[in-house]
């Protein structure tokens, strides 16, 4: 029949191999094919600080992976029910059933307090992480031309698993979460003349309420962590399309990128290191309790405790809060709560201006070329500065938020504490600023050194004549490489007062303001001139005295 | 007459009365004995480790608080947590070492109470009976003590140095009369306000969860001290050992084995 005479060719082209043959039938279906071709030798540069992306990825797949086992016993409801459960002291005691269920969860369900306890490690290492990742790339320059968008996005992706932690930690309905809640109910109700229904409309109606842990959960599990992975993958994919920014050496440049192919041996490194970074939080897990809500007892407005912080990546706006003086305006009947308003304003500020940081370089610089070699944060010096500021701003607002805790363990007054932050929040930034800056240029000096006279080996030589030299051993091509290879930008001027045709021009303040920050960021006294190729020559050619 | 009659049977009811009333006349006399010697032993005691501050006959100066009317828990509890007598001035007494031993602690007690009536130490039936409740206990320590104390009893700051120490390690009488007699930056919580029960309640709710036997479920506590520690610890150990990871995984390339 005509039958077999049709089937007759595809018999011969069919591998004999079964797993061949599901390949095919893929591709011929997917275009698998020609898609990994074009895609699996993708190189990948080699650095550790090229990890740290890799760690905010894997400690996301984890916290849905527990997250989904969690979400199979965790009951989002504030009824009450009178706990009858495993955990003694807490017998007889009325609570909500979110928080019965999470007792629930941490004693009578098989694994469940070590994959919550998985979870909530994995949180505040994931928020850890991406502060890494993000520093990694806010220093060395990498958010520059044409990774704008894409530092957008990463930051998109931190301001929101900080608020998925947050609607996370405050399911249970525990004494401290709720406290946490409340705090935030104070907050909203500090913002004037919509601050009262914002609040009325959250918890649907007065605090607590029985909507919240519904609510919450409902953000916690679907709305944010959908917007992440949607971001995430969007960050992946421009990740891909920018390739990999490198840092500088030899053979490396604007135009290439150096290291190994995704596969076999990039993707061998990712998927053990998914493996490495499982099994660490999963150690930390096992033997480190994170939110004993056992011992916190259910939440009830009328019952607090002191050590009430949140978890560690909101502590800047505990410490903002905890440092604010307690300012308030009355007036024509109505409360103005400045004590809590003015920390509710600069707790985004603080999360925006890193934001914005990159277009604001970009401006002052006037910068429009793209950029795929990395820099080395000594080379720019101003930058580095200003990060190291952010740091010191958030790490002393962190003290702010711990003030009770390192005053009992430091044996100090809290209000010490708090002053010392006060003050520290407007004058460390400008000392570790100015401090860095210095550090920074001291560097670039050595480095020029390095390069003109080389490595200082510490072997002492005594010629002939008697006088001591120190043997200094040239640089290779590759360190040579590494040290010259940064551009070293000219800043931008003002346009002269009278043009070519003697017509006055006038610039703008906001030309003039750019210009003036330009100069500070690429001025004289922001960069050590680095050697050229002429002042080697004549040092290497013998005319140096060693 | 008549009057004289009815004041003679006045007498006689009053004299019966207090006749058949009154405490044992022998027994009265034993223990008073043995009282008025301890007292006279407390005054000893008191005049050299105390009267220096407290004045004499715990009148109190500017260096130490009149003693009158505290009472013989408020002598038990700082004299046997080492409280007093104090080292050296400060924003708050700190816990150290027992220079008494609970015949003296009795002793000063007695003396201190003959100076006027305050609450007396407890009896073991008050801080540790049979039938406590943990779970209202934990409900009252919450409602009561976690605000300074933490929701297990570590401890916390309070203003200008001051703190509320850790309770681990604290006996049931010294958690009672501390209770009782609200020492130093404490309010005081008498059985007026909280009943003899409620306090031992809270006392065995803090033997169920802050003593060297109580189980930690979730493995090391990390202080119980809430989000700080933890953050530390997140940061130190598992930031700190990823990124430790990290770098010895990217040293190991095709490269590096070359070299």
């Amino acid at each position: 029949m005509s039958t077999t005479t049709e089937e007759a060719p595809a018999q011969r082209g069919r591998p004999s191999n079964p797993g061949e043959r599901v390949a095919e039938w893929a591709d011929g279906r997917l275009g698998l094919y020609k898609f990994a071709k074009s895609n699996l030798r993708k190189v990948f540069p080699d650095h550790w600080s090229f990890m740290l992306g890799e760690i905010c990825l894997y400690s996301f797949t984890i916290l849905i992976l527990t997250g989904v086992y969690l979400t199979l016993f965790f009951h989002p409801s504030m009824n009450e029910v009178v706990y009858h459960g495993s955990y003694t002291p807490l017998q007889g005691v009325r609570m909500s059933e979110a928080y019965s269920s999470t007792l629930h969860i941490s004693f009578d369900v098989r694994g469940g307090l070590l994959v919550r306890q998985i979870h909530h490690w994995s949180a505040l290492i994931f928020i850890a992480a991406m502060i890494v990742h993000m520093m990694r790339v806010f220093f060395t320059g990498s958010f520059r031309k044409p990774r704008e968008i894409n530092w957008l996005f990463g930051w998109t992706l931190l301001f929101l698993g900080m608020f998925t932690g947050f609607t996370g930690y405050s399911l249970p309905d525990d004494l401290l979460s709720g406290t946490g809640v409340r705090f935030m109910e104070g907050a909203i109700l500090s913002v004037p003349i919509v601050g009262t229904y914002l609040s009325m409309f959250l918890f649907g109606g007065e605090f607590p309420g029985h909507d919240f842990v519904g609510r919450f959960y409902s953000i916690h599990i679907l709305l944010l962590p959908g917007m992440m992975a949607g971001l995430l993958v969007l960050h992946l994919i421009l990740v891909f399309f920018h390739k990999h920014t490198q840092f500088p050496g030899a053979g490396k440049t604007e135009k290439n990128v150096v290291g190994a192919p995704f596969f076999p041996i990039y993707t061998a490194k990712a998927g053990g290191f998914f493996f490495i970074v499982f099994g660490v939080i999963a150690a930390i897990a096992a033997v480190a309790t994170v939110n004993p809500i056992w011992e916190m007892g259910p939440y009830r407005p009328d019952q607090v405790s002191t050590g009430a912080q949140p978890d560690w990546y909101m502590g800047f706006s505990e410490g903002l809060i905890r440092v604010m003086p307690g300012w308030e305006i009355r007036a024509w009947g109505h409360t103005l709560v400045l004590g809590v308003f003015i920390p509710l304003m600069i707790f985004p500020l603080v999360m925006m201006s890193i934001a914005a940081y990159p277009f604001i370089e970009a401006w002052v610089t006037g910068d429009k070329s793209e950029h795929h070699l990395a820099d080395r944060p000594r080379n720019r010096p101003v930058r580095t500065g200003i990060g190291v500021a952010w740091l010191t701003v958030y790490f002393i607002l962190l003290i702010g938020g711990g003030n009770d805790i390192f005053a009992t363990h430091f044996h100090l007054s809290i209000n010490a504490i708090t002053w010392f932050v006060r003050v520290s929040f407007f004058v460390a930034p400008v000392i570790t600023y100015w401090i860095t800056k210095r550090i920074c240029l001291g560097l670039q000096r050595r480095d020029r050194d390095k390069v003109l006279h080389g490595r200082e080996t510490g072997i002492i030589k005594r010629l002939p004549h008697g006088e001591f030299i120190e043997v200094h051993e040239p640089l290779s091509q590759q360190q040579l490489h590494v040290l010259t290879a940064h551009a070293q930008p000219k800043p931008l001027t003002l346009a002269p007062e009278v043009d070519e045709n003697g017509v006055a021009r006038k610039a703008g303040p906001i030309a003039k303001v750019q210009a003036r920050l330009s100069q500070n960021w690429y001025g004289e006294h922001s960069q050590i001139p680095k050697p050229t190729a002429e002042e080697y020559e004549e040092i290497t050619s013998g005319h140096g005295h060693h | 007459m008549a009057a004289l009659v009815v004041l003679l049977f006045a007498l006689a009811a009053t004299g019966g009365l207090y006749a058949a009333l009154a405490p044992a006349p022998k027994a009265q006399a034993q223990d008073s004995g043995q009282q008025s010697l301890a007292i006279e032993q407390g005054k000893k005691l008191y005049d050299v480790g105390c009267a220096s501050c407290h004045n004499s006959n715990g009148q109190g100066s500017d260096d130490g608080p009149s003693l009158v009317g505290v009472g013989s828990a408020a002598v038990d509890f700082q004299v046997g947590t080492g409280r007093m007598p104090a080292q050296q001035p400060g924003p708050q007494v700190e816990k150290k070492k027992v220079i008494y031993t609970q015949a003296q602690i009795d002793q000063l007690a007695a003396y201190i109470a003959s100076l006027g009536p305050g609450p007396a130490a407890p009896t073991k039936d008050q801080y540790s009976p049979a039938d406590a409740d943990v779970a209202k206990g934990g409900e009252l320590f919450r409602t009561n003590c976690s605000q300074c104390h933490n929701f297990v009893g570590k401890g916390g700051a309070l203003t200008h140095g001051k703190f509320a120490p850790s309770l681990k390690g604290s006996s049931s009488k010294h958690i009672y009369e501390a209770m009782q007699t609200g020492p130093q930056n404490m309010p005081s919580f008498p059985d007026s306000t909280m009943p003899s029960k409620d306090k031992a309640d809270i006392i065995a709710y803090l033997h169920a969860v802050d003593t060297a036997q109580s189980p930690n479920p979730g493995g090391f506590t990390l202080g119980s001290l809430g989000p700080v520690s933890e953050g530390l610890f997140a940061w130190v150990f598992g930031l700190g050992t990823l990124l430790g990871l990290a770098v010895w995984l990217a040293a190991r390339n095709t490269k590096a084995k070359k070299s």
